[in-house]
């Protein structure tokens, strides 16, 4: 296989080389090569989320998409979720919930939430539910709810 | 020695009186040599402190828990790992109500190995499961903390000179009145904690009455860092000069790998530095993981059978198919062994006549634990010999005896680390071969590296040990609207026999649990297990033997109420009258719903309705619950669940609501959903896209009640579960007019 050599990648607003197998996922780089680990492999096959992370704002499931794809785009990771407006206040939500537990999931969940509360601000229940189909074993779903409705209400209005 | 399995702790957590023998048994075989591991490591100060002091009773070390720093933070070492269940704020919560210290403030690490942390009354020692932690040590960690306060004071009275009965605390701090003096505990640590730990029976606890934190639904310690991420499991840890690997699994448990036909391109494959023969698997080790996975998969081996078996593995059939084993025990007639019994269920069955008696067979599937952290390990021998390993466990003292034995050196050679749990539900306990640690310290020792194993999520499902099946042949006499006699026969292997052996002479508490322990008025009764041996390992699973039983039971309760021509509510109302406190759970979840309505009905949305309810008392606690159902598009959907939990005495509501919630998503997910399938010895499904569970929107609106009898404390973590699967299927099968006796209901489509 060939390698990539000098694959720059711009994360969290830093630019990182790094000198991987092309196909490998831009999960494993993120963790392995890069040490970020607040982004868990929970499946491989993006089923469960876990390895949720940002790409340009959109939220990507980390272990499917190559690290290649990636080069030029503006990637962003759990480690900086609070340096962004959204990202701060679904944290504050989270926190407020009180919605980890195992908290495996959560660094994905978190990252699903503020991808989803950047583009639709004001999201109804169909949209939050077509957007965060990450899985949660311990089955924290009532609370995320309770912290994206809180996030998803109009500001001085009620949904 | 085998390890004390959960059934046997949970027997010593339920009967107060102390066995002995098997204490001074565990106290001196994992004790004394942890102390030396942790002064070898050189690491904190409170554990040389520790080791180098004589042997105390479990629990009242003081350094041992607690290390208070100067800007007062509290650090404390927890006998109990934390996955989820909300242990590590529990036990903060409980020593800092004693110590009069904010929660808030404790950081909670999980404890190392060591007989210090044996703190289970009971005696047995450590381990993490059972929904035993708080109930089971509950007085002993309040004591720490009454304890650790009183050597506070007694820091403070040294150093003002002043008489300790003129002391008192407030949060945090010591406080002379008289001369308007404070200290911090953090200034007072240091010598407080070189004091002699006072005589335990010297020091009182806390009137209730007074408490502080202990019954408030106060924060986790530990939710933040899990929100952003800085949480760290066993998976995200990394050592100096650490390889990574990754394995292929024998496809059937039991075989071993011959040739491995494309070895020399696999070594020549990028980034992969070197491939080895390990127990039941063969491996690859590289730099990097992705290079390792990738290269595991493309190996080619010619697996063979295992010429011998080793200890507690068992040989996976190549034809085993686990639907057919399924019918082989829904169509067994063995009476099996009593488990239960109660007045004289042959005299009522062969008085009464034919039209009064009802039958039928339900049957339990298997399922995974499929907890999102794949399995890992990271092993290191240092130069000295030493091994170093961190791995997920429930148990970190039987976990260090395993160790010990397969790596061949002694206890206190070895450093064991027990990582924050990425999900628990039963699948950290020590089973044969489904655990990474053994291949990793074979091959730390074969590459002479450090190593970090990952199980890829397909190689955890090949190995993940399920939770048993059954097939329950249920008979009942139906007699004057009331069961005049039950009888239930399960056909299955227990978890505890699979586990630790089975006994041909008694039966397995845990495979009959949740049939066994009902309250209901049914004068004769019979509960017996017609033993049969699986092919496949078994294990725990979240709420155990009750995560099947209560459904079969319960379920089948409906199916007498019917037969009686009785509502399923009132018959249970009626056969439990003469038990306060479980009508009391009954109709504290009736009210919770808005009073007992069972259908079918037209809710606002159009859809036909029904409801089911269910009980059960598992792990010392009792739970009710109602649910609601519909059906659409040919599968079940759960609008609401009402579920009502009676744990006696409480600790933290917040975090009793978020189990019961958690429990129930489990339940649903395991009603619903789950089923694992083997087919020719292999498993259909290697991951979620084959093996879904509950995804957010398949999640109903959770209601949950606590009722806090003051009777005596009961677990949280697994009660919540056992009465959800019953009480779905008896809504979903009241409203299509069909008894459904079988999970998960996505095998049928509804019309």
């Amino acid at each position: 296989m060939e390698l990539w050599n000098d694959m720059k990648l711009q994360i969290n607003q830093q630019t990182y080389d790094v000198d991987v197998a092309e196909d490998t996922p831009l999960l494993w780089v993120i963790r392995d090569n890069l040490g970020l680990t607040g982004t868990k492999y929970g499946c491989g096959l993006a089923q469960c989320g876990a390895c949720s992370v940002l790409v340009d704002g959109e939220v990507v499931r980390s272990c499917v998409m190559p690290a290649v794809s990636a080069v030029g785009k503006q990637i962003t990771t759990i480690e900086a979720i609070e340096q962004d407006d959204v990202g701060k206040r679904v944290v504050q939500a989270w926190v407020n919930h009180q919605v980890p537990q195992c908290g495996y999931c959560q660094s994905g969940q978190v990252m699903a939430a503020t991808a989803l509360l950047k583009a639709t601000p004001n999201p109804s229940r169909d949209e939050i539910t077509a957007a965060i189909s990450n899985l949660c074993r311990c089955g924290t779903y009532n609370a995320i709810d309770a912290a994206i409705d809180e996030l998803a209400k109009p500001v001085g209005g009620n949904a | 020695m085998k390890p004390l399995t959960e059934h046997e702790l949970a027997e010593l957590a339920q009967e107060t009186p102390i066995n002995v023998s098997r204490r001074n048994f565990l106290l001196s075989s994992a004790g004394v040599a942890a102390g030396a591991l942790v002064l070898s490591v050189g690491i904190p100060l409170r554990q040389a402190r520790a080791a180098a002091a004589t042997k105390m009773a479990p629990g009242t070390r003081v350094p041992a828990f607690l290390q208070i720093t100067p800007d007062n933070r509290i650090i404390l070492q927890s006998p109990f790992v934390e996955g989820g269940q909300g242990i590590f704020t529990a036990m903060a919560q409980i020593v800092g109500e004693e110590l009069d210290a904010e929660p808030a403030r404790f950081i909670v690490e999980n404890a190392p190995t060591g007989a210090d942390y044996q703190v289970m009354v009971g005696g047995p020692g450590r381990m993490t499961g059972g929904s035993m932690s708080v109930r089971t040590s509950y007085q002993t960690m309040r004591k720490l903390g009454a304890l650790a306060r009183q050597l506070m004071l007694q820091a403070a009275a040294n150093q003002w000179q002043v008489p300790l009965s003129e002391l008192i605390t407030e949060p945090g701090i010591v406080l002379h009145k008289t001369s308007n003096r404070t200290l911090s505990y953090g200034e007072l640590a240091s010598k407080a904690l070189d004091l002699p730990v006072p005589d335990p029976d010297s020091v009182s606890l806390k009137d209730p009455q007074a408490f502080r934190w202990i019954g408030k639904g106060i924060d986790r310690v530990d939710v933040y860092e899990k929100s952003v991420g800085k949480a760290n499991y066993t998976i995200d840890l990394k050592v100096d000069g650490m390889l990574h690997a990754a394995v292929q699994h024998a496809p059937r448990l039991g075989l071993v790998a011959g040739d491995i036909l494309n070895l020399k391109q696999v070594q020549a494959m990028p980034g992969v530095h070197s491939v080895h023969k390990v127990t039941g698997a063969v491996a690859v080790v590289a730099p990097h993981w992705w290079d390792a996975k990738r290269a595991a998969e493309a190996l080619q081996v010619d697996w063979q059978a295992a010429t011998s078996q080793r200890q507690g593995v068992r040989s996976m059939p190549a034809d085993f198919s686990s639907e057919a084993f399924s019918e082989m025990l829904a169509n067994r007639t063995e009476a099996g062994k009593d488990a239960e019994t109660a007045g004289d269920i042959s005299k009522v069955f062969s008085a009464a006549t034919p039209e009064s008696i009802i039958s039928a067979t339900y049957q339990t599937q298997y399922v995974h634990h499929a907890q999102l952290e794949p399995p890992s390990t990271i092993a290191q021998f240092h130069d000295d010999g030493r091994l170093e390993i961190w791995l997920p466990n429930q148990a970190p003292d039987m976990f260090l005896r395993d160790i010990a034995k397969r790596a061949g050196i002694a206890e206190d050679q070895i450093i064991l680390h027990s990582p924050i749990l990425g999900g628990f539900f039963g699948r950290h306990f020590l089973y044969p071969d489904a655990n990474p640690y053994p291949q990793a310290i074979e091959l730390a020792k074969a590459t002479g590296k450090p190593i970090k194993l990952i199980w890829s999520r397909e190689e955890e499902f090949l190995r993940d040990p399920l939770r048993p099946m059954a097939a329950v042949r249920m008979k009942a006499a139906i007699e004057n609207g009331v069961p005049t006699a039950l009888e239930v026969i399960s056909a299955c292997e227990g978890p505890g026999e699979a586990i630790s052996g089975h006994d041909p002479d008694n039966v397995d508490g845990m495979a009959v649990e949740g049939l066994t322990g009902k309250s209901y008025q049914i004068a004769n009764v019979r509960i017996a297990q017609d033993y049969v041996e699986n092919p496949t390992m078994l294990a725990y699973w979240r709420s155990v033997g009750n995560s099947m039983n209560d459904f079969v039971y319960e379920c089948f309760f409906d199916e007498m109420a019917d037969k009686a021509g009785a509502d399923p509510y009132e018959l249970r109302k009626a056969l439990l009258k003469d038990n306060p406190r479980l009508s009391h759970l009954l109709e504290t979840v009736v009210k919770s719903a808005g009073g007992w309505k069972r259908g079918p009905f037209t809710a606002a949305d159009g859809s036909k309705r029904a409801r089911g309810i269910a009980m059960a008392s598992p792990f010392g606690s009792h739970t009710a619950t109602i649910a609601e159902v519909s059906i659409e598009q040919g599968q079940v959907k759960v609008h609401e669940i009402w579920e009502a939990i009676d744990p006696g005495t409480i600790v933290n509501p917040a975090i009793i609501e978020a189990q019961v919630k958690s429990a129930v998503a489990l339940g649903l997910s395991q009603v619903l959903l789950e089923e694992v399938i083997y087919q020719q010895g292999e498993p259909l499904a290697r991951n979620y896209d084959m093996y879904p569970i509950l995804p957010p929107h398949m999640m109903p609106k959770v209601h949950v009640s606590i009722v806090e009898s003051g009777e005596k404390m009961g677990g949280i973590g697994e009660p919540g579960l056992p009465p959800v699967p019953p009480a779905v299927v008896n809504a979903v099968s009241h409203l299509l007019g069909r008894r459904i006796r079988r999970m998960p209901l996505s095998r049928e489509t509804f019309a």
